[in-house]
């Protein structure tokens, strides 16, 4: 399932015949500011058209007009094209005009800052349909296609910052885009990399190939030890240091370990995936 | 001359803002027309329509993309269903290389337009919209 369905719109800055050239900055900060809110923008130049046609119902068409912002009909009949001079306008006022847009035409978008699109992205000329990800991934974010490749079907279920299932993937193909370090940001995959990768799923084998309930159980340990400090605030430090420790070792997130259910949920649904992983391997055989 | 695009990545500070600024400023200096789009991501991230556009661009006269790890683009590309042939594209790492390197990449034998124009009209049916050259017969006085 995706929730994140909220199109960015398209804004179309227009620097061809009939409107005067911004300025070199002027340009870059318009084009900045509007990228930075999450808009498409498409800088049309004399000579030549928009390479992007889609199926946008609403246009806005921005430019510095020598008479003024022109009515202008699409040929096509199939949008309705605005166009606004932005002459005297510094890049918060266009940002200002283009919201206004926005809001009148009820157009809800995605904010950068306010999400981020974090997702495992798979490298298919690496994958060999192990299902390790499917059977390690306790949030359902992993499914199988009808001719039975593995397949990302719930990118919203993914745990912001977490990589987990990308440290257990023998091949190293499963990609995050915006994590900090390669290859798993998608840099070019070396044989020491691969090394590492097979090290450490060898590690998640000895530790019971559950690596979710074993870091449960340490966070469980230390709340109880903790919990026998005789001074809350020395115990309360102590918890953070083993989180920080944690989350320190680049593997899951502080917060996600923090959010991981009850060991009895983890192992029912760890269960649950690897049941789902060996069928769908089941199904490669036959 | 190929489609450029240009990724802002804005959902993530991953690329140094410096060289995508300077990217974006020197393509807009460059007199070329090009897409944009505020994050590829966050587009794969719920299919959206104009990746398909893309995709169609590329096979139509090629596709060039400022954005990040090739192989990165590719996945998100080929994970919202719309897989980009080898042989219809490049892409121009900004997460690796300097800027004017991802500029020359960009604009590699593409025959810019110069900016300034004497015409004085913006094509009124919105023929700016439609791929390719503009035709004489759609710049019409406003």
């Amino acid at each position: 399932m995706i929730t994140h369905t909220h199109r960015p719109l398209r804004v179309v800055l227009y620097e061809g015949d009939g409107s005067i050239p911004l300025p070199p900055e002027a340009r870059a900060l318009v084009m900045a500011s509007l990228l930075d809110k999450g808009y498409a923008v498409t800088r049309v130049t004399p000579g030549r058209g928009a390479s992007l046609v889609d199926d946008d119902h609403t246009l806005l068409v921005l430019g510095l007009f020598a008479d003024g912002a022109p009515q202008v009909e699409d040929a096509e009949a199939r949008r309705t094209v605005e166009a606004r001079d932005i002459a005297g306008l510094d890049a918060v006022g266009v940002l200002g005009v283009v919201e206004e847009f926005r809001v009148r035409q009820g157009r809800t978008m995605n904010q950068p800052g306010a999400w981020k699109p974090w997702f495992p992205v798979i490298d298919y000329d690496r994958c060999t349909n192990c299902m390790q990800c499917l059977s390690f991934c306790l949030f359902d974010v992993y499914g199988v296609s009808d001719d039975k490749k593995i397949q990302v079907q719930n990118n919203d279920n993914c745990k912001t910052n977490c990589p987990a299932c990308s440290r257990v993937c023998p091949e190293v193909a499963i990609m995050f885009p915006k994590y900090a370090h390669g290859p798993i940001n998608g840099e070019p995959v070396q044989a020491d990399d691969v090394q590492r990768e097979k090290m450490k799923v060898d590690i998640s084998a000895l530790l019971g190939g559950d690596i979710y309930a074993r870091l449960k159980d340490r966070s469980l340990a230390a709340k109880s030890r903790f919990s026998k400090e005789r001074s809350p605030d020395k115990a309360l430090e102590e918890r953070k240091k083993c989180l920080i420790k944690l989350a320190g070792d680049g593997f899951i997130p502080a917060d996600v370990l923090a959010s991981l259910p009850s060991p009895e949920e983890i192992q029912r649904k760890a269960a649950e995936a690897a049941a789902r992983g060996a069928a769908a391997l089941a199904a490669q055989q036959n | 001359m190929p489609t450029l695009l240009y990724c802002r990545c804005a959902y993530a500070q991953v690329i140094n803002p410096g060289v995508k600024d300077d990217v974006l400023r020197q393509l807009g200096e460059s007199g070329s027309s090009f897409e944009s789009v505020s994050d590829l991501c966050e587009m794969a991230a719920h299919r959206d329509p104009r990746l398909t556009a893309l995709s169609e661009c590329a096979a139509r006269g090629g596709l060039r993309i400022a954005a990040c790890h090739p192989r990165a683009v590719k996945g998100l590309f080929r994970q919202a269903g719309v897989p980009l042939a080898d042989e219809h594209v490049e892409i121009h790492n900004m997460r690796e290389f300097s800027s004017d390197a991802v500029v020359v990449g960009m604009l590699r034998a593409a025959s810019a337009s110069p900016v300034a124009s004497d015409d004085t009209s913006l094509p009124p049916d919105g023929s700016f919209l439609s791929a390719g050259p503009a035709t004489p017969e759609t710049q019409g006085p406003v």
